[in-house]
């Protein structure tokens, strides 16, 4: 089993952080995971895309993910500027960090406001610890421990639990609207 | 120990796990994170005794370095791209001094045009530095060959650059098995060095040698390359036998047996090349890969055994000669001589432009193709271009113009 990730948003929002975490939380769970940016000169607030390939069997592959089964939008300004959806596997996910409902913004998909719940429980926008709850939710990929336990191997102290509640809420927010 | 980590962080743990006594460097991407990592590494204690020495160049690094190595301390350094290029004298002079200094390329495109990305240009032009140069082909191969580079170095005398891909591998977050300190201080023992600074028994190195010697020091060094084609495989049996997996080596064949198209690559791209090669396989294609480790010392007879029977050969270089073409082609064709083989040189992933499976299945089950290629050459973007060129004198700088093309002519 693969599974394919590929995170849009903007420089300083912890997308490469947030693929980092994805491929650790794999790894806790013994599977095998590969993290990558798309690597340019960084800037605050400047497009950024980054990877995550999950599989069971070691990965050798180094190339760009172009057919994701997953699709992760930190910011959905961005849908305006580009196809951030193209190559979306049939049976793919989309999920969006947007107050909006997914039709609103024009996707078939999921949103959550990430950056709203961010700012509750983290006291700062940043959309990626919630984002990746709600990926356990909608994919099932990973269970949501192992998105906590990631998390608090990559923050430290209160900030780590600040974000593994983020996550939580996100993860059960999610939940009731993919039961819906 | 398992751990699930960034290139960069792994490679800086394994460097700081041969104890260095000395590092010098100047941060440039996409090395920086490992030479951060190790400077966090000396200050917080976690590395001693290890003197850190920021320097204000690539130059002055590897000058510090070669002044370190030769006073007697394990000397290790890091850089990339332009940054190597800087170093290029001083490169000549560690090695001519045979100096074992350690450095990892994290592999980067030469400018200009500016380009960060990955490609193999920056070590490749340095080739003939009398340098051992390792390429890896994954962040555990990194790891392991930094532990072998130090070993090989010093039991050489001789500088050793261990080559990983910048991005792709530098900043790719995987799982590794980072070895523990005692399997390090098993394999690689203190560093016991030809020469001290001792005040007691003042030793002269860097002497003047006019043509009555020059010659002979020069072929006293290529000996001792080609006697690392001889201790490089003993050395990866060795690592073999302590870490329990297999690393290193001059080159390894992936499912060369019975190939009648054996691909031959370094670095990341092998990986890659290695899932293409599978599923052709299942194609019913008689398809194998060469991953070539050591490309300096260049093993040609084990490059000869590896590619054996193979009737077509393709080289696929991240980096190429302007005016002549391949230079690992070139090897490979001197290394094939009289075998009859066709070799074909495909130049692949310049400036950071992905590798990907689709376009080296169409390379790999197209035509037998022109003896060299640049693999998804925009065809479209360069005639565009030389019509330009060929209309007006002055046409401008080319590659801003490309990019305006590219953006749609505004």
């Amino acid at each position: 089993m693969e599974h394919q990730t590929r995170i849009h948003g903007r420089g300083g929002q912890g997308v490469v952080t947030a693929a980092e975490m994805l491929s650790l939380a794999a790894f806790l769970e013994g599977r095998h995971a590969q993290a990558f940016p798309t690597f340019g000169s960084e800037r605050t607030g400047a497009p950024v895309v980054s990877y995550c390939r999950i599989c069971d069997r070691p990965i050798r592959v180094r190339e760009p993910i172009t057919t994701p089964d997953t699709v992760i939008i930190q910011d959905a300004g961005l849908l305006l500027r580009a196809d951030l959806t193209a190559g979306l596997r049939p049976g793919g996910q989309i999920l969006i960090n947007s107050v909006r409902p997914a039709a609103e913004l024009g996707v078939t998909g999921f949103t959550v406001p990430a950056s709203e719940i961010a700012l509750r429980h983290v006291g700062r926008p940043l959309p990626n610890a919630a984002l990746l709850g709600g990926f356990c939710a909608v994919t099932a990929v990973l269970a949501l421990e192992s998105v906590h336990a990631a998390i608090r191997a990559t923050f430290a102290g209160p900030v780590a639990e600040r974000n593994v509640l983020a996550a939580s809420e996100a993860y059960a927010y999610l939940k009731e609207v993919v039961r819906a | 120990m398992l751990r699930q980590m960034e290139g960069s962080q792994a490679v800086a743990e394994a460097v700081a796990l041969c104890r260095p006594e000395v590092i010098c460097a100047y941060p440039i991407s996409p090395q920086t994170h490992i030479v951060e990592a190790l400077s966090r590494l000396v200050t917080g204690g976690r590395l001693k005794p290890c003197e850190y020495v920021n320097v204000e160049s690539e130059f002055a690094a590897l000058s510090a370095c070669i002044g370190a190595s030769a006073a007697g301390a394990r000397t290790y350094t890091a850089t990339a791209s332009q940054g190597l290029l800087y170093m290029t004298e001083a490169l000549y002079n560690a090695s001519g001094l045979g100096l074992p200094v350690v450095m990892t390329v994290a592999n980067r495109a030469i400018g200009a045009p500016i380009n960060i990305w990955n490609d193999h240009s920056d070590s490749m032009s340095q080739r003939d530095s009398g340098w051992i140069q390792l390429y890896a082909e994954s962040n555990q191969e990194a790891v392991d060959l930094h532990v072998q580079a130090f070993a090989l170095a010093e039991e050489l005398s001789l500088p050793v650059m261990v080559c990983m891909d910048g991005f792709v591998l530098t900043h790719a977050f995987e799982r590794v098995d980072l070895p523990s300190q005692e399997q390090v201080d098993a394999f690689l023992p203190p560093y016991e060095p030809r020469q001290v600074l001792d005040p007691d028994d003042p030793v002269s190195i860097g002497a003047m040698v006019g043509p009555e010697a020059f010659t002979e020091v020069r072929y006293l060094g290529h000996l001792r390359q080609l006697a690392a084609l001889e201790r490089i495989p003993h050395l990866a049996a060795r690592f073999e036998r302590g870490f329990g997996r297999a690393c290193g080596g001059l080159v390894r064949g992936y499912r060369t047996e019975d190939a009648d198209t054996i691909v031959l690559a370094l670095g990341s791209v092998l990986g890659t090349l290695k899932d293409v090669a599978d599923e052709l396989r299942q194609d019913g294609m008689r398809i194998g890969v060469a991953g070539l480790t050591t490309f300096r010392p260049f093993p040609l007879h084990a490059v000869r055994k590896v590619l054996g029977r193979a009737r077509r050969v393709v080289v696929l270089e991240r980096a190429f000669s302007l005016g002549a073409g391949g230079i690992v082609a070139a090897e490979v064709r001197s290394a094939l001589a009289g075998n009859g083989a066709d070799v074909f040189t495909v130049v692949a992933g310049l400036g950071g432009r992905a590798v990907t499976k689709a376009s080296l299945r169409l390379l790999l089950t197209g035509g037998p193709g022109e003896p060299l290629t640049f693999l998804d050459l925009n065809q479209d973007l360069v005639a565009g271009e030389l019509r330009r060129a060929g209309r007006a004198r002055r046409s401008g700088p080319p590659a801003e113009n490309l990019l305006r093309d590219l953006a749609g002519g505004v």
